[in-house]
């Protein structure tokens, strides 16, 4: 599709006998903020390292910016910050970014403007002389945000951006992922704060064991999306398994039931049902889901490792 | 071509951050002091009568200057494995490298910028060295020896040598491992040298075969049995066998062979580097 900033068909890598992703297929539009959603182990970090070409596929296919993965010219419109950002702490900052702006091939008047104004953008504007050595956790992940934003990228893949931020830095990378999508820029964003993926994201992936498990639209989560909270009694466990039809999750805890369903239609179905099936309902609450809830239904609770 | 000249001038300005610079500065200025001194002590404490012949003299500066060349050898095999076993397999280790080859820059820019940097860095290290001896040799000494651009040529392509090896080790193994395979393929080929020099002596065929292979394996040791065959004077016999005087002479195509593993482990970095997972 000529719209898609990402665009990859069962991407597949393993290492020895272990697979590490599965078969990956997603798409990612232009000028949208795309969340990667899973537990430790997923395989997120793997297949960003295959969609940045650090790490070869198996199988499978993938364009970015419509070209295939390892050109090197497309390089040149994409961001990157690494999850485990490890820099050359002997530099300076600003003879940090102006060495990544000589590999992007900036001229030097224009690698100069760029870095004044990067630093100021990540709040590091009197710190651009201090070597990164001397940097705590949260300025260096600003300096490897700005690194990644030297060459005003088409598509930027962020990994774990918040991790060692403050909630003023989460604002920060908050604004910045706005701003870049009012630029025209796609995101891809890995990381583990839902509720900053909430916050930011259009749409997300949950991948588990190397596979995307479900892709949705975060502007209809909530509309569509409901979670239930009900006290109950006399509900016969085969009336208990009978509600999966509507629900992806479905817990009992004394009277206290609790689930989500996909779709607030299926509320209604739901009470219905349970009078029906013969149980005394003596409440009903049915709110939006949150993004966690749908994490939780969609990837399990297992942890990840 | 950008793209490795900006890893090259990284890779120069991290040594000098470092302090790499200034410690291997320090370091070789000590030993051009400490030579410079025993070198006046020696010729000081000849006995008059050989003193004053010239002959005797220049047999004596051309032994010596051979022996402060060995001791430079090894000064620079030494800094060019410890120096350069991290620059590639820390890089890749720590995470570095990341952020560096997902510019767009090629992988083979990223290696051969690196040993390009390096080479340069040891190139004037060896100039600085080999210069200042040569500078203290004519005014201690008072002769200037011979063959020595052919001497300090063999030298410098056993660094470049070493420096190739490096990377391509250190492309696939960690730093760690990287220094002690370099070390053992040069110790290796050290005591190849040795043995196809006893064999020389003891006419054994077998122990020069068996030297030789040492060289094939690596050829870095023969390249410095090149360098001292240049310069030793031709009555270098009086003074007896060492490693500053040489019997069996590693021959021109050894010297080419050099070239060619060189060129071939440096091929190889590149290779195993683009090909590896980082």
């Amino acid at each position: 599709m000529p719209d898609s900033a990402i665009e990859t068909a069962d991407l597949r890598k393993t290492f020895g006998s272990k697979v590490a992703v599965r078969g990956l297929t997603l798409e990612v539009g232009r000028g949208e903020v795309f969340g990667f959603l899973g537990p430790n182990g997923a395989g997120k970090s793997t297949s960003v390292k295959m969609l940045l070409g650090l790490v070869a596929p198996t199988a499978g296919q993938a364009l970015l910016l419509g070209r295939p993965l390892g050109d090197t010219g497309v390089r040149a419109r994409v961001g990157f910050l690494p999850e485990h950002f490890r820099f050359h702490d002997w530099l300076t900052g600003e003879e940090f970014l102006d060495f990544h702006g000589r590999l992007y091939q900036i001229p030097a008047a224009r690698r100069r403007r760029r870095v004044a104004e990067l630093l100021a953008l990540t709040g590091l504007a009197g710190h651009g002389r201090k070597r990164l050595r001397d940097y705590s956790k949260g300025m260096l992940q600003r300096i490897g945000l700005a690194q990644a934003l030297l060459n005003q990228p088409d598509l930027i893949f962020l990994d774990e951006p918040t991790s060692g931020l403050d909630p003023a830095g989460r604002l920060l990378v908050r604004d910045i992922i706005r701003a870049e999508r009012y630029r025209g820029a796609a995101v891809f964003l890995n990381s583990h704060l839902l509720s900053e993926v909430e916050v930011t994201c259009d749409r997300v992936a949950f991948i588990k064991h190397g596979e995307v498990l479900e892709t949705c639209d975060l502007k209809k989560l909530g509309v569509e999306e409901r979670s239930i909270e009900a006290r109950v009694r006399d509900l016969r466990p085969e009336a208990l398994a009978g509600l999966e039809q509507w629900a992806g999750s479905v817990r009992l805890d004394g009277d206290s039931l609790m689930l989500e369903v996909r779709a607030e239609e299926s509320v209604p179905e739901v009470v219905a049902y349970l009078v029906a099936s013969g149980a005394r309902v003596y409440s009903l609450h049915s709110r939006q889901a949150s993004l966690e809830e749908m994490f939780l239904r969609i990837v399990g609770t297992e942890a990840g490792l | 071509m950008t793209g490795v000249a900006v890893i090259a001038g990284l890779t120069c300005r991290e040594a000098a951050r470092r302090r790499l610079l200034a410690v291997a500065a320090a370091i070789g200025s000590a030993y051009l002091l400490l030579y410079g001194f025993g070198l006046h002590k020696v010729l000081e404490s000849l006995p008059a009568a050989a003193s004053r012949q010239l002959l005797f003299r220049r047999q004596a500066v051309i032994v010596l200057f051979a022996m402060g060349m060995y001791v430079v050898n090894w000064l620079l095999a030494v800094i060019t494995i410890l120096t350069s076993a991290d620059t590639i397999a820390g890089e890749i280790n720590s995470g570095v490298i990341q952020a560096v080859v997902t510019k767009p820059i090629r992988r083979w820019e990223v290696i051969f910028g690196k040993w390009l940097g390096f080479a340069a860095m040891l190139t004037v290290y060896l100039a600085f060295l080999a210069g200042g001896m040569l500078v203290e040799v004519r005014l201690i000494g008072g002769h200037m020896p011979s063959h020595v651009p052919e001497a300090i040529g063999a030298m410098w392509l056993e660094c470049m040598l070493l420096l190739a090896v490096t990377f391509r080790f250190g492309a696939s193994l960690s730093t760690l491992a990287t220094g002690v395979a370099v070390f053992g393929l040069h110790i290796l080929a050290f005591l190849g040298g040795w043995v196809e020099e006893f064999g020389w002596l003891a006419h054994s065929q077998t122990a020069m075969d068996l030297g030789v292979l040492a060289s094939v394996v690596m050829p870095s040791e023969s390249l410095w049995r090149r360098a001292a065959f240049e310069l030793q004077g031709p009555v270098i016999g009086s003074f007896g066998r060492g490693p500053f005087s040489i019997g069996s002479v590693p021959s021109g195509w050894m010297v080419v062979y050099a070239g060619v593993y060189l060129a071939t482990a440096l091929a190889l970095a590149i290779r195993t580097f683009s090909r590896r997972d980082l």
